[in-house]
């Protein structure tokens, strides 16, 4: 006779799925700063998607643990992601710093905690606290909305490439007309 | 009932006399109505473009016609140049010559309203800053103050002229208890409209070359200095064009007083200096634009140097007892002391209160054509106004044309009487 | 143009009297003021001339301005442009701050505001002025460079200053206006009403932050570029000769919403909110980041701060 799985085991992983869900909504609460900041209503905040490039996520379509065994020694990449220099912090930083070895679709923190693409902040914040801080209450960086009531954030990687996130200069919008350009025009200014 | 029938003749030979006249008169007349017109069109231009056609920008938002405004206010406050001696020393030789003044303070008020009206942006709106018709923002601006006190001058001199005129006419003495009041008023009046219009640029902490405390005293020194100078041109003029006896010592006299003016201006304007310059502040850029040049524009130095100059020579001709009484000199002083503070008040007031700008900005401000014929047309408008008076009042004042008398009738009494 | 005359005497009520003016100069005068008003600038109608200041005209008579108003733009730029009359939100002040160490002086304030506030193409007008300034002599605005334009900012060296109406709590402008054309409304912005003032200037002279603007000329704004979402004190299309300013976008702010400048800068420089709310992010600045008032010393108290984010 076959053995039939016990109708007690599906329960049974999705409380263990609700249990990691509640567990990692909690920790983001904890890191929630105290109340001398200005707290940010969870409702109340917006967060596009991260800016992949197209195509590039989810990393596990090639990133599978199964069949691409990570190698998680330091070097330079010579296959692929040639493209991105890493201008981050010292020369001993490298991918699997910020990168998780073997959740390729996740980020992970210093202590090896998982973060989503979707919650990069997080990540950021670890070094750049400060900037965390001013970031949730809308000083830092970007933010816009109503002033009294629903705000958009951006993820620090919209504004900050993470591989090089110094701010990009820009060409500037052409400067203003001199006074003794302004004159009537031929014809008349009416 | 007769007073009015009198005041009525009084008009209608006025206007009589001052559309008769020699062919000098008729030419003047006729080359002031030119400007007149010529400054009408341009004005024309102006209404119809707007500001743009002036050089005015938001850098420098006040230019000519304001700097223009400002001398003629204190044109205007010379007048008690010669009430004071008149009046207040009993001074004979004044006395009887103390309407020209007010005539004067007349025609340059008349003038400084013209620049008003041309300056601002919306003239369709000008009945917003009358006081019962409009909302004055008085007592919070002083430019609410500088129009109800320039108003409150213009119609004391105006009543005070047109009385005594009158008087003459009718061949009355005019009532000393009516008119010495007011003419004594008018001393603190004088003071009142130039100190308001220094206060205008004073009250403001934005510009720090004029945020100085001795602004309206500078004001108050070169408009005494100034303005009687052209009174005493005019009055030589009268004597040989005219019956009007004016004695030296009274042109001597007006003279000698405003040598202490010119000398008092000229001690301001170094305290000013040395302030500035001594100290050494960032605020010092505004008096270096207009005396040395700030990184290379240097439009102003030249005239700035020349209205020093010209008032120290003007003072020292002034100060010299021989020099003062020497008819050459004493012109030659006139239009230097003119010259000196009429660029003072203009170009080396306005221009440099405003350069540079509020955010460090140089905008290197000179009149263009519209704003010099629009001046053009005011100043002719004045000296119109002033020549129209003293057609009228000068044979009044003399005696010659009054309401029994007149150039014409006694012509034609003469006339009748030849033998046929 | 109208019956007002540069020449006449005193205050225009009197009648020119024949000793200051002849006949024949009245005359002359006369038919230069006809010649004026029929060559003269556009139509002025009778109730636009006579129309009282703007805080004084009942409930009904802002509407028949309004209608007037909007009739008035239908016809210039050919589409519905609505004037609005959004008064302040209760427990309001507004505050902003601006973060001098990540401004780059991309100007896209500048340029959204002159969208956004219908400001006049040409002559130009622009209610932000972005200064760039030397890092070695840091706010000195004697050392500012207004027509900055290399390839790429921030420049080497240097760092950015955008200044724009502070939004003074002593408004300098407010006292010296002889007709009181602009005040100081509850929600803390000082505004101007283009009907009522007469383009005499004197608050650009008193204004310490060369904030005030002038038309000089006819304003020209491309139809298609015309902001539809207007306000009576704000960014309705503005006739010549008269000033305006920046008014933190009172037809947005009013509404709730951030001003244009805030909206489009890059950088997140720009930070704006009720000052009378201790939850704000105005507040949060004031507390945690130092900040300084430009001018601090002339006692102006602006609204508008200055502060350094890092």
């Amino acid at each position: 006779m076959t053995r039939i799985p016990r109708p007690s085991i599906l329960p049974g992983l999705f409380a263990c799925f609700l249990a990691f869900a509640a567990t990692a909504l909690l920790a983001e609460e904890h890191k929630k700063p105290h109340a001398a900041a200005v707290a940010v209503p969870k409702d109340q905040v917006q967060v596009p998607k991260p800016p992949f490039t197209e195509g590039i996520f989810p990393c596990s379509q090639c990133h599978d643990p199964k069949s691409m065994a990570p190698n998680q020694k330091r070097r330079e990449l010579k296959d692929m992601h040639t493209e991105i220099t890493l201008h981050h912090g010292p020369d001993t930083r490298w991918c699997l710093d910020c990168h998780d070895a073997y959740n390729r679709d996740n980020l992970h923190l210093a202590n090896g905690k998982l973060v989503s693409f979707n919650t990069s902040y997080q990540l950021c914040g670890q070094c750049h606290g400060d900037k965390l801080r001013d970031w949730r209450v809308g000083i830092h960086g970007k933010r816009t909305g109503m002033w009294n009531g629903a705000k958009q954030y951006l993820l620090c990687v919209h504004c900050h490439n993470p591989h090089s996130p110094h701010f990009k200069p820009l060409k500037p919008m052409p400067p203003p007309a001199r006074p003794e350009a302004i004159q009537l025009k031929n014809g008349g200014a009416r | 009932m007769s007073t009015l029938r009198n005041f009525s003749r009084f008009i209608t030979d006025t206007v009589r006399i001052i559309t008769t006249g020699g062919p000098i008169y008729y030419a003047w007349v006729a080359f002031l109505l030119l400007l007149i017109g010529v400054g009408a069109n341009a004005y024309i231009g102006q209404v119809n473009h707007g500001l743009i056609v002036t050089n005015m920008r938001d850098q420098v938002s006040w230019g000519f016609y304001i700097g223009n405004f400002t001398f003629l206010v204190g044109v205007a406050a010379a007048a008690i140049m010669l009430v004071i001696p008149a009046y207040i020393y009993d001074w004979e030789p004044i006395k009887e010559i103390t309407i020209l003044g007010e005539m004067l303070a007349i025609s340059a008020l008349v003038m400084c309203l013209g620049f008003v009206m041309v300056d601002i942006g919306r003239p369709d709106r000008f009945w917003h800053i009358m006081p019962a018709v409009g909302r004055l923002n008085w007592p919070q601006s002083m430019l609410a103050w500088d129009v109800l006190v320039l108003n409150a001058y213009l119609v004391l001199n105006y009543f005070v002229v047109t009385y005594l005129l009158y008087c003459a006419y009718t061949e009355r003495h005019y009532v000393k208890k009516l008119v010495t009041p007011l003419v004594l008023l008018s001393i603190p009046m004088a003071v009142s409209i130039h100190t308001c219009t220094a206060y205008l640029y004073n009250g403001l902490a934005s510009r720090p070359f004029w945020n100085s405390a001795i602004l309206a005293p500078r004001f108050l020194a070169s408009a005494f200095c100034s303005g009687p100078a052209i009174l005493l041109i005019l009055l030589q003029i009268l004597r040989k064009t005219t019956k009007l006896s004016i004695k030296d010592e009274a042109i001597f006299k007006i003279a000698e007083l405003m040598a202490y003016t010119m000398g008092f201006n000229l001690f301001l304007t170094a305290a000013e200096s040395f302030k500035e310059l001594y100290s050494g502040t960032e605020h010092m850029v505004y008096f270096q634009y207009l005396l040395f040049g700030v990184k290379g524009h240097n439009t102003l130095v030249p005239y700035a140097w020349a209205s020093i100059i010209c008032g120290a020579i003007a003072f020292l001709l002034f100060l010299v007892p021989k020099t003062r009484t020497n008819w050459v000199t004493l012109n030659i002083g006139c239009v230097l002391i003119y010259a000196s503070v009429y660029i003072e008040k203009g170009m080396g007031l306005i221009i440099p209160g405003l350069t540079p700008d509020a955010l460090g900005e140089i905008y290197v401000y000179t009149p263009s054509k519209t704003e010099i014929f629009v001046a053009a047309g005011i100043f002719a408008l004045g000296f119109l106004v002033f020549t129209i008076m003293l057609k009228a009042a000068v044979p009044m004042m003399l005696g010659e044309f009054t309401i029994n008398r007149s150039p014409k009738l006694d012509a034609a009494a003469a006339k009748s009487q030849e033998p046929a | 143009m109208t019956a007002q005359e540069p020449c006449q005497p005193s205050s225009g009520c009197q009648c020119p009297s024949t000793e200051e003016g002849s006949r024949r100069e009245f005359l002359g005068l006369a038919v230069a003021a006809v010649a004026t008003a029929l060559t003269g600038c556009e139509k002025l109608s009778t109730e636009e001339f006579l129309q009282d200041k703007f805080t004084e005209l009942s409930k009904s008579e802002v509407q028949t301005v309004i209608a007037r108003l909007e009739k008035e733009y239908k016809e210039k730029y050919g589409k519905e442009v609505k004037v609005g009359n959004a008064p302040p939100v209760p427990g309001t002040i507004f505050g902003y701050a601006l973060d001098l160490s990540r401004c780059i002086g991309c100007r896209r304030c500048v340029h959204a505001c002159v969208t956004e506030n219908n400001q006049s193409r040409e002559p130009e007008i622009q209610w932000i002025k972005v200064l760039e300034l030397e890092k070695e002599e840091g706010v000195n605005l004697q050392h500012a460079e207004h027509y900055y334009n290399p390839d790429e900012v921030p420049r080497e060296g240097h760092f950015y200053m955008p200044v724009q109406c502070q939004q003074c709590k002593k408004p300098p402008c407010v006292k010296v206006c002889p007709v009181g054309a602009t005040w100081r409304e509850k929600d803390g912005i000082v505004v101007v009403d283009y009907n009522w003032c007469i383009g005499c200037r004197y608050c650009m002279a008193a204004c310490p932050y060369g904030a005030r603007h002038f038309n000089w000329g006819e304003t020209t704004i491309p139809s298609k570029d015309v902001n539809p979402e207007t306000h009576y004190l704000g960014n309705r299309p503005r006739p010549k000769g008269v000033v305006e300013k920046c008014t933190f976008c009172i037809q947005r702010t009013r509404q709730g919403k951030y001003p244009a400048c805030l909206e489009v800068c890059p950088t997140g420089s720009r930070k704006f909110g009720n000052l009378l709310d201790k939850e704000s992010e105005i507040r949060y600045v004031l507390e945690n980041k130092r900040v300084f008032k430009l001018k601090e010393e002339l006692n102006t108290q602006p609204n508008f701060f200055y502060f350094y984010g890092v």
